[in-house]
């Protein structure tokens, strides 16, 4: 039995490097499109909110894996090759980064009006009320919401099997067809492997949300 | 690029393979609603044990990927039972799974708006633990809640395309048999692209309606 999950271990390693590269990557993407998209969402200028309100009614509205497909089958037959890392680290960070733009834009909300007018009041420019008074506050805010989604991230990275990236689920899945009579023990392995995952990352969210929490509350 | 008389002789197709996208959501819905139900009340229990393992089944499932969970459900479930159940079936129930412990947060958070006082006048009352919740509880609770359950509704018909990994003849399966057939991934896959958005929009909106009567109704 042991033996069987020692055997295991190569592949499913291989697959957890993929697998967290292709997280990382995506959460980065995810991160600075919400950023903008969020920012943009609360603009002075209408044509800018009008792009950031379209592009997130369009990404947040369209299925993450028909999204997947689109980019990595339909854009080489228009001309655009893209490798099936970039072809998945874009359609998920375009998806995710068009939820992330609304708990951007809601935290930057949520700031109580008091911090903006104290920021008016010492004559700030817009620049420097959102750098240093509006955004480290509302940043606080991010967090608890970020955490959920960098986790259903992870979860979602799991669809770059269907464009035959070797991440954890692919491999599993080889796992699978070599050691049929084991099918359950691999997926259970499987998924008590991104339960981890999912675990660090909420550890790592709740440590950073303490860090910037010190000293404020 | 963009061949519309090809698009138009796919187009009927695609819409029949909505059905099957159709009964996924509405079944898987429903389990969904039932199944967080049950969990909401048992996270409630009054026996520790029993809140534990509701919360800690519910915090695995939520942090484990639905796909995963799916091909957990299909391929092992025949080799531990021996029972084979159709892949329509076990899509259903992994998507009913997966977002009931979703659900049970937003039940919850239905259940905690609920004043202390309702409780304290069912207990004053004598009535059932049964009937407490049926007849006290719930019936202000869910009106609320009725709103987020909509925007559920939506992310779970946006997960379906993943029933096309269990061989489930979905929306997104029959664009892919489409493209076996004819290597034209540009129609099918937009025209799905498209359908996905145009429905989410839609319901999304019927959402937002009901979001505005049930504040009219709560904040008078």
């Amino acid at each position: 039995m042991v033996s069987k999950w020692l055997e295991w271990l190569p592949l499913m390693w291989e697959g957890l490097l993929i697998t967290l590269q292709v997280t990382f990557l995506s959460a980065i993407v995810a991160l600075i499109i919400a950023g903008a998209a969020g920012l943009c969402r609360i603009s002075r200028l209408k044509w800018l909110r009008g792009l950031s309100y379209t592009y997130m009614l369009l990404f947040r509205g369209i299925s993450l894996l028909v999204l997947l497909f689109w980019v990595y089958f339909v854009l080489p037959f228009l001309g655009i090759e893209l490798s099936k890392m970039a072809a998945a680290v874009l359609a998920i960070g375009l998806n995710y980064g068009a939820f992330g733009a609304e708990i951007v834009r809601s935290s930057i909300l949520a700031v109580p009006k008091g911090q903006w007018e104290a920021a008016q009041a010492l004559n700030f420019t817009s620049a420097q009320r959102m750098i240093r008074v509006v955004f480290p506050q509302a940043l606080i805010r991010m967090l608890p919401p970020m955490n959920n989604l960098m986790i259903e991230l992870l979860k979602a990275t799991s669809l770059i099997y269907f464009i035959t990236l070797t991440d954890l689920t692919y491999q599993a899945m080889i796992l699978r067809s070599l050691y049929l009579p084991q099918t359950a023990q691999i997926f259970g392995l499987l998924l008590i492997l991104y339960f981890i995952i999912a675990s660090v990352i909420s550890l790592l969210a709740r440590l950073l949300e303490r860090k910037l929490t010190a000293g404020r509350m | 690029m963009w061949d519309w008389s090809y698009a138009a002789s796919i187009l009927p197709r695609l819409l029949s393979a909505l059905q099957a996208t159709f009964i996924a959501t509405a079944w898987g819905f429903a389990l969904a609603c039932t199944l967080g139900l049950v969990l909401a009340v048992l996270s409630r229990s009054r026996f520790v044990l029993v809140r534990l393992t509701v919360d800690g089944i519910s915090e695995f499932i939520r942090r484990t990927p639905l796909l995963v969970q799916i091909f957990f459900l299909f391929y092992s479930i025949p080799l531990l039972t021996g029972i084979s159940v159709p892949a329509l079936t076990t899509g259903i129930i992994g998507l009913g799974l997966h977002y009931s412990t979703y659900m049970s947060q937003v039940y919850r958070s239905g259940i905690e708006g609920i004043d202390n006082g309702q409780w304290e006048a069912a207990k004053a009352l004598n009535f059932t633990p049964v009937r407490t919740w049926s007849a006290i509880i719930l019936p202000q609770a869910i009106p609320p809640i009725l709103p987020i359950m909509g925007n559920y509704l939506i992310v779970m018909f946006k997960e379906t395309p993943l029933l096309a990994a269990i061989t489930v003849v979905e929306l997104l399966t029959t664009a892919k048999n489409i493209n076996a057939r004819d290597w034209r991934p540009f129609e099918p896959y937009t025209i799905v692209g498209v359908l996905f958005l145009v429905i989410s929009l839609i319901v999304a909106f019927l959402v937002g309606w009901l979001e505005n009567r049930m504040k009219q109704r709560y904040t008078r």
